[in-house]
């Protein structure tokens, strides 16, 4: 398995958000992408889930081209999304908004237990929260829930943007070791950060985004050690 | 569960419901079917209309409001879907049934299916490039679209233009029941057949596939496509759907009312549905039922004050949405999650 973006256009109307980046995550990688707000890493992120189309260049999963395959047809080729902002249905309780997340699945029945097992024991507290609506869940368990139920599709490579955000500290190191455990069941990670210094620590690889290009691209350890990376990423890190 | 208060009718019914076994369910089912079809002979009660016959007003605008209310709910309740141009299929219903009628020899039941088939087509239609849209967009478009269709019938000659359709014949007798202008009862039963068979449709699905589709559509769209949920096909059924039981709908009334013409398809049409089913409470069937019934019978139960009806219809609307925003008996929040608890334990 091999997700690989190819010179990469996306525009909103007349502006255009993603100038051209070319991406590559291995299986079995955490790859992140990082960089300042609106750089286009949710871009990023939407047009390998289907959710944007391109205005060029391609998209390619498991050596088939995707770039136009809708959406919905891309979870079934293994790719999953939990998006900015956790995007659950706040209507439905925890236990329902994980079952739609097999709703595409052939054999979901018989599925259905042990994934819900394999997420309960990944967050206990969803299991806790099971028939609390999604929508009156705390920031942090929301984002339990996105994560969780992108899990319940059995994904070849999961997408995630920005599972920090709004997260305490103590949280966000939580979710982070979850993000590796889940990587060593085999699921390869597409991730994008703010909080960079994290990511770079979990991350086996890493791209730098400013406003829609790619400008550097290494080992994630190597740019944590970036002097230049350092100054323009990691300023807040360095307290920590 | 404990009913919170007097005016939560809808707790109080679905506890009632819930706590009732099989045969129980039959009973009060088969009571209040009954006591609905027994509707038209309580003519000479309060019930009674003035002016307007009383068995008449149950057919039209009563049972067909409610009909068009529960369709309509599928696309804007169910699915999120904002459509302002519903009348559009009930105008085709009619048409169907006004040009198939005095030109065919087909009789009412032979051309419904003809009738639901081209309401059903013009709602792929008009889905296929619209339903991409979403909000705003696909309120004006849709908007667009019936007063499209009332044009078309005001400035077609196969339609007879503004002079309308006149001749259409009614049902024929089914049995010892006969179709009559003067004692609509037959007609009326006909319309809450109608209605159970849309209501048993609705339900079907609500617990299905597609129910929980469009639950997670209308609830976030992005997010639904993310489960894999193939949401322009999902939003062209319930629009499709939406649009069968219009067409339906409009085949009946053609059917009724001997009569038809462009100016009985207008936007106030759809804004009167739509605001029935907002009355009601969007997305549940029974508050979307008790809603139509209500404000299909409000106007002719009052029309003994003549001018004042529609200060007085409009005035009861403001009040009631102001104390009751989501609707006389809205949605539960958490639809069903009491439900599969049970289900999953
Ligand atoms: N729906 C939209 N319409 C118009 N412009 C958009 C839209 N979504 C994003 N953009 C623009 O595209 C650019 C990239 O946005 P994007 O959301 O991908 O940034 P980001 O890197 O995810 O930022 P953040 O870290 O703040 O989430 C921004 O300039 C943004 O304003
Ligand atoms: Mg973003």
């Amino acid at each position: 398995m091999r997700l690989e973006i190819k010179d990469l256009h996306v525009h909103y109307g007349k502006i255009e958000a993603i100038k051209g980046i070319s991406v590559v995550v291995d299986e079995g990688e955490i790859v992140t992408l990082i960089g300042a707000n609106g750089a286009g890493k949710t871009t990023t992120l939407k047009t390998v889930s289907g959710l944007r189309k391109v205005t060029s260049g391609s998209i390619i999963f498991n050596g088939q081209d995707i770039t136009n395959v809708p959406a919905h047809e891309r979870v079934d080729l293994g790719i999953s999304q939990a998006p900015e902002g956790r995007g659950i249905f706040p209507g439905m309780t925890v236990l329902e908004n994980l079952e739609m997340g097999k709703f595409h699945r052939k054999n979901r029945k018989a599925e259905m237990s042990d994934d819900l097992d394999k997420v309960y024991t990944l967050f206990p507290r969803l299991k806790e929260r099971a028939s609390q609506a999604g929508g009156t869940l705390s920031g942090g368990e929301q984002q339990m829930l996105a994560i969780g139920r992108a899990l319940m599709s059995r994904p070849k490579v999961l997408l995630l943007d920005e599972p920090s955000m709004g997260l305490a500290p103590q949280m966000i190191a939580n979710i982070f070791r979850i993000i590796t455990e889940i990587n060593k069941t085999g699921v390869t990670i597409l991730l994008v950060e703010q909080n960079a210094q994290q990511a770079l620590q979990r991350a086996h690889r890493a791209y730098i985004l400013e406003t829609g290009n790619v400008v550097k691209e290494a080992k994630a350890s190597e740019l944590l050690n970036d002097p230049a990376v350092r100054e323009a990423y990691l300023g807040t890190g360095a307290h920590s | 569960m404990k009913i919170r208060n007097y005016w939560n009718l809808r707790d109080w019914g679905a506890s009632v419901w819930e706590s009732a076994n099989r045969p129980k369910r039959v009973a009060i089912a088969l009571t209040s079917i009954i006591l609905v079809a027994l509707l038209p002979f309580a003519g000479a009660s309060f019930l009674a209309t003035p002016i307007a016959a009383y068995d008449a007003v149950l057919v039209y605008p009563v049972g067909i409001f409610v009909l068009m209310a529960l369709g309509l709910n599928i696309v804007v309740g169910k699915s999120g879907m904002l459509d302002l141009g519903y009348v559009a299929f009930f105008a085709i219903g009619a048409y169907t049934m006004a040009i198939m009628g005095t030109t065919t020899g087909l009789n009412t039941w032979e051309i419904m299916p003809f009738g639901i088939a081209f309401a059903m087509i013009a709602g792929v239609i008009l889905g296929l490039p619209t339903l991409r849209l979403r909000g705003d967009y696909l309120a004006i478009v849709t908007l667009g679209f019936g007063e499209i269709v009332r044009l078309v019938v005001l400035n077609s000659s196969w339609s007879k233009g503004p002079n309308g359709i006149a001749n259409i014949p009614m049902p024929p007798d089914i049995g010892p029941l006969k179709f009559k202008l003067d004692d609509q009862k037959v007609f009326f039963w006909v319309v809450v057949i109608m209605i159970l068979l849309t209501i048993w449709m609705i339900r079907r699905l609500s617990v299905r596939r597609p129910g929980r589709a469009w639950e997670a559509i209308r609830q976030d769209e992005d997010a639904a496509e993310l489960m894999g949920i193939a949401t322009l096909k999902y939003k062209i059924w319930s629009f499709t759907l939406g649009a069968a039981v219009g067409g339906a709908a409009g085949v009946l009334y053609g059917s009724k009312n001997l009569f038809i013409a462009p100016e009985m398809f207008t936007l106030n049409v759809s804004i009167l549905i739509l605001a029935c089913v907002v009355f009601g409470g969007i997305g549940n069937i029974w508050g979307v039922i008790v809603g139509a019934t209500i404000l299909g019978y409000l106007p002719d139960r009052i029309r003994f004050i003549s001018d004042a009806r529609l200060l007085v219809f409009g005035i009861v609307l403001v009040v009631v949405m102001n104390f009751r925003p989501d609707g006389l008996l809205p949605r539960k929040k958490r639809e069903k999650a009491i439900v599969k608890k049970g289900a999953n334990a």
